[in-house]
């Protein structure tokens, strides 16, 4: 966890951090909520469930190692976005709807 | 009968929610801290239910903050476990572990008693409860298998917490008709479910099981320790300072 480690080289004194994700109903995919602290997989379980599930918020929790999450940059920002700002044919609105089909 | 068994969980819970309660903002660490206290809520909210009913069947008008504020110490029926002040974070670990697994499976009984709406409430809390002690348990194993100290404080904290342990398989006669009736179960059927679950986790966690010696008693009959009246003493004083008051 390089972010939460004193630039001093001392050891960290936090325990590993671990990203949460909910699902708020079945069939719906897991959300980013959170992160945890934890020493291991069911304590970042038990822990996230107390952190992040106590008002009826889901049906399922998932809890990764942040280590294990791999993120682009803020210089990749263009590289990775701007290419798509001049193709709006990619949105789906371009295509119509046939009719008898029921628009939700 | 009925109502003073219903005090005897509601009185167990309240007085161990309340203890729990004292934790917050002083966990090791947030996320047990939030824990804690989520648990301490969950206790108290199912202290609130069963007073209510206890007042309803009771049919003197008493409500679940009159019973809960305007009690005296002997008046409270909580096993003698649940007042002992909170101690380290080793005590207050193995205190809930012992509690919630002889919680979890007295629900599991309660939950088919004849009384529906006991049966009810006791179906609701056994789910927190099943948590409750996943959650100690979990602390167990940490810290009983953790560093030489943690094994240590958890190790002394199981031993000094064994002798309130019998207590919590007590019945008196009242409770005893109420399990001829269906409506209570027999707590004495809990005791070896409950040491082969305790013992099963102790183990586990490289914790010696204690020896059964002397037990301490007297809780269920109003005989406390000292520490009960303090307790009380910071729970009721604003409701007894403004009776009737609302917020």
């Amino acid at each position: 966890m390089s972010q939460g480690k004193p630039p001093d080289g001392t050891p960290d004194s936090q325990w590993p951090l671990w990203e949460v994700f909910i699902q708020p109903q079945y069939g719906a995919p897991h959300e980013h909520c959170g992160s945890v602290h934890a020493v291991d997989a069911e304590q970042a379980l038990l822990n996230a469930r107390d952190v992040y599930a106590r008002r009826n918020e889901g049906m399922n929790l998932w809890v990764v190692p942040s280590s294990a999450i791999v993120g682009s940059t803020p210089e990749d920002v263009g590289p990775f976005f701007d290419p798509a700002n001049d193709k709006a044919y990619r949105h789906p609105q371009f295509y119509k709807v046939p009719r008898g089909v029921k628009v939700f | 009968m009925l109502p003073l068994f219903l005090l005897n969980l509601a009185d167990d819970r309240l007085i161990l929610g309340h203890r729990l309660s004292e934790w917050c903002g002083h966990g090791p660490i947030l996320e047990e801290d939030i824990a804690l206290a989520n648990i301490a809520l969950d206790l108290i909210g199912q202290a609130n239910l069963l007073l209510e009913l206890a007042g309803a069947v009771e049919g003197r008008g008493r409500s679940a903050d009159a019973l809960a504020y305007f009690r005296e110490a002997v008046e409270f029926r909580n096993a003698l476990i649940m007042e002992l002040p909170r101690g380290d974070f080793a005590f207050t670990v193995a205190r809930q572990f012992l509690v919630a697994v002889h919680g979890m499976l007295h629900l599991e009984k309660l939950q088919s008693s004849t009384h529906a709406d006991l049966a009810g409430i006791a179906a609701k809390a056994l789910k927190e409860t099943r948590y409750h002690a996943r959650h100690s348990a979990d602390w167990m194993l940490k810290l009983g298998d953790g560093t030489p100290e943690s094994h240590r404080r958890v190790q002394e904290a199981v031993d000094e917490l064994w002798r309130y342990t019998g207590e919590l398989f007590e019945m008196d006669d009242a409770e005893r008709a109420l399990v001829a009736e269906g409506i209570a179960t027999d707590r004495e059927a809990l005791r070896e479910p409950w040491r082969a679950e305790v013992s099963r986790v102790l183990q586990a966690a490289t914790l010696q099981v204690p020896d059964d010696g002397f037990m301490q008693r007297g809780g269920r009959e109003g005989r406390h320790t000292e520490h009960l009246g303090h307790l009380l003493a910071e729970m009721q004083i604003v409701a007894r300072s403004y009776p009737g008051a609302e917020w």
